[in-house]
């Protein structure tokens, strides 16, 4: 069996299972946020009646985090709905906004606070979900019913999916190259499409390089093509990861040495340049280097996908001592990653005090323009702008305006582009100030 | 919608592109209106495919809303759509706000996963597969009737019969109404 399969065995009591079968799997996890939450707590109290208490306080996870610095009533009230549901059925994981618990992205924020654990089952309300599999977990994003059927029962019916295995060669990242690229790339290469109804396995030597922050962006993107879930094979970086965030057990699952593939590709990662996603869809694909030059009007950087750390590092060594072209945003996940713009340095200066100097937009800690939002989201595009962003999604309309447009790209490619105001591949200045 | 007989679904077509995502279906915007609240539910079904960029909104002329103006609910009942309707985010939302605006099925040759599923478990509307892409052939307004029994598709305006996949293993939470009825018939959970 593959790892999918395996964790899917191991939650339906059953030794094995094979793809296409439907099976219902005990849940570790339930996640949810503003967003969904509030309908998916309608739903669990028309069904399990208004006195039904949740199947274990301790598994049901809420973060807002999608429509948080915002005047809208309808926004606020959302929050509202989880605030008094939080306190009714005394949970001891909700996130509120305005306390110091507030975290912000829930997909970067399950990380930090200890919920994802190898082997184990998490479903959440949003299609990014899927970015827990870098922990070697099976995680996958689900609608207001199934999280209400989940919150009366704690199991959900689920059809086991074939595996693709994505299979790395090279031992390294070229220093200009970032996982984002690799994830575009892949997604160019099957479409939108390309992985429907199947999880996303990537594996290979290549994976060993990668930091835990780099395989979530490959496992965000799943979705993206399709995917089931995107999932990578836990080892000591996983551990190290999990055991510094949290104490609770876990077994890791690893794939069989003869499981079987629904498909296998091979990547190497040192032969990959840098990508773009061209409007309106992640997988029309161009190198950096082919749209070069494309006039542009603003970058962002932030989400799920783009706004960890390690994602604002990449930007700060290309951002730094240079005037930029374009306003650029500048959106940490979550708060734990603001403080770290305060903390981290390059040469000295605080990443946060290299993005003043060049005069980029800086946003609270939230999902703000990466889904649009109300019309007040900051950073949210307006008319026909055009837009190179480190999100994940180029639907049209998708950050704000259907006339507008959005180039999906790697926070470094993004910052090169800010520099010059144009699409702009990110070798050059990688040689000129990293090299 | 009642799932619970199989009887024949029928009326106009709706006719979209591919990769219409939840951003397309129900732009992120309106996805602050309480699905409880009847006055508020129905603005879904107002601003159903709003992020449709207008050309491509009603194949083949284009132009056409979902619901005109401050309408909400649709002339069309089913939707006619090529590959991978659904994409994108999670949000139940989507299947719902169709559903609000009097959809009842929707055809096309691939569904994205959550869609597909939220459709099927909320008791929203039908997905149905076709074989092929019908979405060059059916023109919106076209009268079109789902055989739910023999798996076709008829074009009436165009006198034309195409075959449609069975629904397979969702077969049954289908004609349940959803996966709270489908698991109270089967003693998963106590009926209501």
């Amino acid at each position: 069996m593959t790892l999918t399969e395996k964790i899917i065995a191991n939650h339906s009591g059953r030794d094995h299972v094979s793809p296409g079968e439907s099976v219902w799997v005990d849940v570790d996890v339930l996640m949810t946020h503003d967003v969904c939450g509030p309908p998916a707590i309608g739903i669990f109290n028309k069904e399990f009646g208004e006195n039904a208490r949740v199947w274990d306080k301790e598994k049901l996870v809420i973060l807002p985090d999608h429509y948080i610095f915002t005047s809208d009533k309808y926004a606020n009230r959302n929050v509202d709905i989880l605030r008094a549901f939080a306190a009714d059925q005394d949970l001891p994981y909700f996130y509120d906004v305005g306390s110091e618990r507030y975290k912000g992205v829930c997909h970067v924020a399950l990380p930090e606070e200890g919920f994802t654990r190898p082997g184990e089952v998490l479903f959440g309300t949003d299609s990014h979900t899927c970015t827990a599999g870098a922990f070697g977990q099976f995680a996958t994003g689900i609608g207001n019913t199934d999280a209400a059927f989940i919150m009366g029962t704690g199991k959900l019916w689920v059809k086991v999916p074939e595996t693709m295995r994505f299979v790395f060669e090279g031992t390294s990242l070229p220093p200009y190259l970032m996982a984002k690229d690799v994830i575009l790339k892949i997604i160019g290469d099957i479409g939108t499409d390309g992985a429907t109804y199947r999880a996303m396995e990537f594996a290979g030597p290549g994976i060993k390089a990668l930091t835990m922050e780099d395989r979530m962006t490959l496992t965000n993107m799943a979705i993206e093509a399709g995917g089931k879930n995107g999932v990578v094979e836990p080892d000591e970086i996983t551990e190290e990861y999990v055991k510094s965030r949290t104490d609770q057990p876990y077994e890791c699952v690893y794939s069989d040495p003869d499981a079987e593939y629904f498909s296998e590709h091979f990547y190497n990662l040192e032969e990959i340049v840098p990508m773009v996603a061209k409007p309106h869809s992640p997988d029309n694909k161009a190198t950096a280097e082919e749209v070069e030059g494309t006039p542009l009007d603003r970058a962002y950087i932030g989400s799920c996908t783009g706004g960890k750390l390690s994602d604002f590092k990449a930007a700060a060594e290309i951002i730094r001592g240079n005037e930029l072209k374009i306003d650029t945003y500048i959106v940490p996940a979550t708060t734990e990653i603001a403080k770290g713009l305060e903390t981290e340095t390059l040469f000295g200066t605080p990443l946060i005090e290299i993005f003043k100097e060049a005069g980029c937009k800086i946003g609270n800690a939230s999902c703000a323009a990466c889904l649009g939002g109300p019309s007040d989201t900051f950073g949210r595009l307006q008319d026909t702008e055009v837009c190179i962003s480190s999100t994940n999604r180029n639907y049209p309309g998708r950050m704000g305006s259907k006339q507008s447009s959005v180039y999906l790209a790697s926070p470094y490619t993004v910052a090169a582009s800010a520099v010059t105001g144009v699409i702009t591949d990110p070798r050059v200045f990688i040689q000129e100030t990293v090299i | 919608m009642s799932n619970e007989s199989q009887q024949p679904i029928k009326g106009k077509a709706f006719v979209l592109g591919k990769n219409i995502d939840t951003d397309q279906i129900i732009p992120a915007a309106h996805l602050v209106y309480s699905l409880d609240d009847p006055e508020e539910r129905k603005l879904y079904g107002k601003y159903a495919l709003s992020g449709v960029p207008l050309e491509e909104s009603g194949l083949p002329e284009g132009n056409i809303p979902l619901t005109k103006g401050e309408e909400t609910e649709s002339e069309f009942k089913i939707i006619v759509a090529s590959d991978n309707f659904g994409c994108g985010s999670s949000r139940e939302h989507a299947p719902a706000s169709l559903e609000i605006a009097g959809i009842e099925a929707i055809i096309s040759p691939s569904f994205a996963r959550i869609f597909y599923r939220n459709s099927v478990d909320g008791g929203f509307l039908i997905p149905f597969e076709s074989l092929k892409d019908l979405s060059k052939e059916v023109h919106t307004g076209d009268e079109l009737e789902i055989d739910q029994e023999n798996h076709e598709l008829i074009n009436h305006t165009q006198n034309k019969t195409y075959k449609i996949k069975p629904l397979g293993s969702v077969a049954d939470i289908v004609h349940a109404g959803g996966i709270f009825e489908y698991a109270r018939q089967n003693g998963m959970i106590e009926k209501a």
